[in-house]
């Protein structure tokens, strides 16, 4: 043994079991990583399927493809499916997992078998909400669940809100893990400021899935009691209050907000300085920028009801706050700029993700301050132009980012380089048909257009077919990413080590990392984007 | 040749990091029934004077008898660490099995006070639930709702105990690792924390 030991990749390392089973019961993060990558691979696929299905209906005036009833079902699954099984485990769950113990210099998370369980819970509430699909009527409320039509519906509420409480308990298990993880396991030498900037986001986004997740819990809880034994907690005919419930839920669910996009945040702070080949410009403010978010993120729930009846003065505190916590959101901006300025920039795949991920957010974020100004959103409340919002956001935000990871770890997991030519000209493809579909919606949105209906006036055919045009760019470009990381898998020439030139631990061990990552652990001496 | 350096044969003990998990969890719980409390407080603002009502009908001597026990309980468990850092397994053991018999007094007691509303005819759903005034209602509904989730919390909790009782038994935990025991109680502790406030705000305040 000692120096010619032949250290297995976590990859081969199958720890004595075999097939599957060597993959369902291990407790390796990089691992579970992958399970988290594969499962959430093939229900974003369904979830776009439903998207397209929904682009189609609205191809044209007046009913195209599907039933009125069809049609509520698959803005909500496609909302389900896409939030809870795609963008809130998304980039934490995958690339958390992957990367987290490999940057802190660490053998894996805290609590490995809490890990994989919190896989488990995954798949357990995956499943029981597309059951949905198959099972009963499948729900038609919208992914808010808002009562009292959630409580009335005949659809099958009850089992989608118990899926979302358990995704949201495997929420929690994950968040716990990280926070835990990040105290207790960073390698020696590693302090809080020498940490890269993707565990500072996760830790932030942790923080908010650990105290916000809890309460949507119960919320979701109650509309499941009250549906199953007639109570009235929050239906207006039996005594309750479904304003009350629009409070409880965006009491979660806008920080829930920040923990789609602040992971996504923390791996365009990875990514710049490497492929600028520079010292990050504001390592501190980006980092503290994370936790200024998940802070005044908890308080700004109050945006997604200007219109269903707060006093005044509540409303202006809440649009006061939500013009505040752009502000946190815009200096992680003008760093990621500032970083990209003076450097040698190399423009591949996973550094166009993430500018297109900076163009897309910009849009995005200043699209949210619209809607977060008292006087406009009475006017734009409910259209198109709050869903090519959140579109830019969570899609070409968090998604971008998801994307932008996925290219930048590839060779690591995998120890292979896809296609850089054919990824950069997939990167266009998509970019270019997302703005193809998502522009025309805040158009159409401000000329009026409500959302949520699957028919509408004949003066939004236009745009609605333009929109409908992007979608199947984008589609094509989803495929064509997909083929060439396949084959980049398959055929792709051994990565090496340290493609990319970065200096963080995860690109000091070999690639695929061994099981428990390092040899030795790394002693850290000096700040992880010391480019000289 | 060093086997430390070999990945596989490395063993991570950190006693802080199970403990610090176990407290952030705790925190979660903490916010689970915050949710409750706050539609509580609310509907309560909403309707003083038929919660007032509601709360008279509820049976203050049980809901004070399974207050002591659950004090008690905490006790007992607290002091089963105690025991274990000593070394006194026996002692530690027999606080534990002692914790999970109030446990068990608890929810025997939990079934006799719902036994007797559901006899009068105060369960969810009923035709009388239904027929009073509808503050009067939520706070029945409030109570089952969030009585009962604290009584699955008592059940786990007393699962979790006996755990604790099985690895005191074959020795897992020892004089030199209880961390888990430790945790255990924390986790007893919260439940008992749930109910010193589940108490007053639904039996006491009228």
């Amino acid at each position: 043994m000692g120096e010619n030991v032949q250290h297995l990749s976590f990859l081969q390392d199958n720890g004595g079991k075999k097939g599957i089973l060597a993959w369902i019961t291990t407790t390796d993060h990089k691992r579970i990583g992958l399970l988290y990558f594969y499962s959430l691979t093939v229900f974003f696929l369904m979830g776009v399927v439903l998207g397209i299905l929904m682009r189609l209906e609205l191809m044209n005036p007046g009913k195209d493809l599907v039933e009125p009833q069809t049609y509520n079902s698959l803005f909500t699954l496609h909302g389900v499916i896409m939030i809870f099984l795609f963008v809130i485990p998304g980039i934490p769950a995958v690339f958390g997992n992957i990367a987290l113990p490999l940057l802190l210099g660490a053998r894996d998370v805290a609590f490995p078998k809490l890990n994989l369980l919190s896989w488990y819970l995954y798949i357990l509430g995956a499943l029981m909400a597309l059951s949905t699909l198959l099972f009963g009527n499948a729900p038609d409320t919208g992914w808010t669940f808002y009562a009292p039509y959630s409580v009335r519906t005949g659809t099958n509420v009850t089992m989608a809100v118990l899926a979302a409480f358990i995704l949201g308990f495997s929420s929690i298990l994950t968040g716990l893990n990280f926070i835990v993880t990040i105290h207790r396991m960073r390698a020696p030498g590693m302090t809080w400021f020498r940490m890269p900037l993707f565990s500072w986001a996760l830790y932030a986004t942790a923080w908010i899935q650990l105290l916000a997740t809890p309460v949507v819990g119960i919320t979701l809880l109650m509309i499941a009691v009250e549906r199953m034994l007639g109570i009235g907690l929050f239906d207006p005919s039996l005594g309750g209050d479904p304003i009350l419930y629009q409070h409880l839920f965006w009491i979660y669910s806008h920080p829930a907000v920040y923990i789609m996009i602040l992971p996504g945040m923390g791996v365009i702070s990875e990514m710049i300085p490497v492929f600028a080949r520079r010292r990050i410009f504001g390592y501190k403010a980006i980092a503290y920028s994370s936790l200024a978010i998940a802070f005044i993120g908890y308080f700004v729930w109050g945006h997604h009801m200007f219109t269903s009846g707060m006093s005044g003065p509540a409303r202006v505190i809440f649009s006061l706050l939500t013009f505040l916590v752009a502000v946190p959101s815009a200096i992680k901006v003008f760093n990621w700029v500032a970083t990209l300025y003076g450097g040698s920039i190399d423009l591949k795949p996973p550094l166009l993700y993430a500018l297109g991920f900076i163009f897309l957010f910009l849009i995005g974020g200043l699209t949210g301050l619209v809607n977060g100004a008292l006087a406009a959103d009475v006017h734009i409340h409910d259209t198109y132009f709050v869903v090519g919002h959140f579109h830019y956001v969570m899609f070409g935000g968090t998604g971008f980012a998801f994307f932008a990871a996925l290219h930048y770890w590839f060779p690591k997991v995998y120890g292979k380089m896809y296609n850089v030519k054919h990824a950069t000209r997939a990167f266009w493809v998509l970019f270019t048909g997302f703005n193809i579909l998502y522009f025309p919606m805040l158009v159409v949105g401000m000329m009026g257009m409500p959302r949520r209906y699957y028919d509408y006036l004949p003066q939004f055919h236009i745009p609605n077919l333009i929109s409908t045009f992007g979608s199947w760019i984008v589609v094509s470009g989803l495929i064509y990413m997909i083929v060439v990381l396949i084959q980049g898998y398959r055929k792709g020439t051994p990565a090496g080590k340290n493609p990319w030139g970065g200096l963080t631990l995860d690109w000091q061990t070999d690639s695929p990392p061994i099981t428990e990552n390092f040899v030795e652990l790394p002693i850290v001496t000096e700040g992880p984007y010391e480019y000289k | 040749m060093n086997t430390n350096n070999s990945p596989s044969a490395h063993v991570h003990r950190d006693d802080e990091a199970q403990k610090m998990g176990m407290w952030f969890f705790l925190f979660t719980e903490l916010l689970l029934f915050g949710g409750l409390f706050l539609v509580y407080s609310i509907y309560r603002f909403k309707n003083p004077d038929a919660f007032a009502h509601g709360a008279k009908e509820l049976n203050v001597v049980l809901g004070a008898i399974n207050t002591i026990v659950l004090l008690t309980s905490s006790l007992t468990a607290a002091l089963s660490i105690t025991a274990i850092q000593k070394g006194q397994k026996k002692l530690a053991l027999g606080l534990v099995l002692f914790t999970i018999f109030c446990a068990l007094i608890f929810l025997v007691n939990k079934y006799f006070e719902w036994g007797h509303k559901f006899e009068i005819g105060i369960y969810p759903g009923s035709d009388l639930l239904r027929a009073i005034p509808r503050g009067e209602a939520l706070f029945f509904v409030l109570y089952y709702f969030m009585t009962g989730l604290h009584a699955i919390h008592v059940i786990v909790g007393a699962i979790i105990l006996g755990f604790m009782a099985r690895y005191i038994q074959t020795g897992l935990i020892n004089s030199d690792y209880y961390v888990l025991l430790e945790n255990g109680a924390l986790y007893w502790h919260l439940v008992d924390l749930i109910w010193i406030f589940l108490f007053p705000l639904l039996y006491l305040i009228h």
